[in-house]
């Protein structure tokens, strides 16, 4: 390899889709499943985890193979190498943690319609060399995963007072008439959230769409 | 029978719209929603995509994948468990299914082709309609009710790209707060869709 592993180029693909390329919130994408999945700390860290592994192994896969892709019929090999990754992941989340595999419900299986994943490999990994390309898979995994745990945390402390599970809100908030918000817990606190975490986002960057 | 099919489908359309409560096809939603055309040409094609392959893949599930589908075949196939094809088959299924769409619609109306044309491949990543295919195994729904299922929850996600792209096409004159254009302001009109979607849960079916 004639570049060093961690040149600056490779730290600043990693590092952009943190904030300002984030996946979500600046490029839009995949959307669904990190409303979907937000309404507790633990499935959003566990979704959060499965999508990097996706993201990262299947833009290598995919830079690996890039050469030997016909471009025409590149989306069915790229679905096919996402499909089997997302299979893995759903299988190893069976085994071992059944019961956030029961809560998550079709929304694993959804991984492989998470659009930042087909985006990153025809964006990135059809044109860059496998080492960049999982960079980039990390950064984007990563980029969409604290955007996920951000809401999960407003989600879950609002709606249930709780975190990872654990009760936050003292029992005498409750006695006082302190009440959940229940509206965090259902769709709507999900949108409403969402479009408030862009708002403060892009006022921090200056970032003005359209 | 008949009042099941019909509750099935007003369930599907109001009370869990795939968009506005289970958070379905954001995606395409998102990026097509400026225009009012547009989106009812995507929301067709998604409902008729639907309407297709969930009662596909419920015969493929049911065929072929799920615990003891096989033994149609041979009585030895009778312990063999498939299910874990599951993604792989119904992505492909729907690929297939989207690229027949999209030839039928490049034969018969040009126009919405053209209109249509780079969005229609992104129809075969379109969470919402794996997400329905998904939806009718875990609920283990029949033929009949794959149908109106599929057909209920396109039709859901039309209605609500289409009421989107209206109050869209409105905004425009508002004079929105620069941090908030685009996706922020979206995201919260469709936080209120949601909310005034939700009131249908009440109704007891």
């Amino acid at each position: 390899m004639s570049e060093k592993l961690f040149s600056k180029k490779n730290m600043a693909v990693l590092k952009s889709p943190l904030i300002d390329n984030n996946p979500i919130t600046f490029q839009v994408l995949g959307i669904c499943s990190a409303l979907a999945v937000t309404v507790q700390m633990r499935t959003a860290l566990v979704m959060a985890l499965a999508v990097t592994f996706v993201v990262s192994l299947s833009n290598v896969s995919i830079s690996l193979l890039r050469k030997m892709i016909p471009s025409k019929i590149r989306i069915i090999v790229e679905l096919t190498v996402i499909a089997t990754l997302v299979i893995l992941v759903d299988q190893v989340l069976k085994a071992f943690l059944f019961d956030i595999s029961k809560q998550l419900s079709v929304f694993v299986g959804l991984i492989i319609t998470n659009c930042i994943i087909m985006g990153r490999a025809e964006a990135f990994a059809l044109q860059n060399k496998p080492w960049p390309s999982f960079l980039d898979g990390l950064g984007n995994g990563l980029g969409y995963g604290w955007i996920l745990l951000t809401i999960a945390f407003f989600r879950e402390l609002l709606g249930s007072g709780t975190f990872f599970g654990l009760q936050i809100i003292p029992d005498s908030f409750y006695a006082m008439g302190y009440e959940n918000m229940g509206l965090m817990v259902l769709a709507p606190g999900a949108f409403i959230l969402l479009g408030l975490l862009v708002w403060v986002q892009r006022t921090i960057t200056k970032t003005v769409s359209e | 029978m008949l009042e099941h099919y019909l509750s099935l489908f007003v369930k599907a359309v109001f009370v869990e719209n795939i968009l506005l409560a289970f958070f379905l096809g954001m995606c395409s939603f998102l990026a097509v929603s400026k225009k009012v055309e547009t989106a009812i040409g995507l929301g067709l094609a998604v409902t008729f995509v639907m309407t297709i392959t969930t009662p596909v893949n419920w015969a493929i599930n049911t065929y072929l994948l799920k615990d003891g589908a096989l033994s149609w075949i041979w009585s030895g196939f009778a312990n063999v468990d498939l299910s874990f094809l599951e993604f792989i088959t119904f992505i492909a299924s729907i690929a297939a299914m989207v690229q027949l769409v999209e030839m039928v619609i490049d034969r018969f109306s040009p126009k919405l082709y053209a209109a249509l044309g780079i969005f229609l491949p992104l129809i075969a990543v379109n969470c919402a309609i794996l997400g329905a295919s998904l939806f009718m195994v875990e609920r283990d729904y029949t033929l009949g009710e794959s149908i109106v299922f599929g057909f209920g929850s396109g039709t859901g996600w039309f209605l609500a790209i289409v009421a989107m792209a209206s109050i869209r096409t409105k905004i425009r004159y508002s004079n929105v707060p620069n941090g908030l254009k685009g996706l922020g302001i979206t995201m919260l009109i469709t936080g209120l869709m949601s909310m005034a979607f939700m009131l249908f849960s009440g109704i007891q079916l």
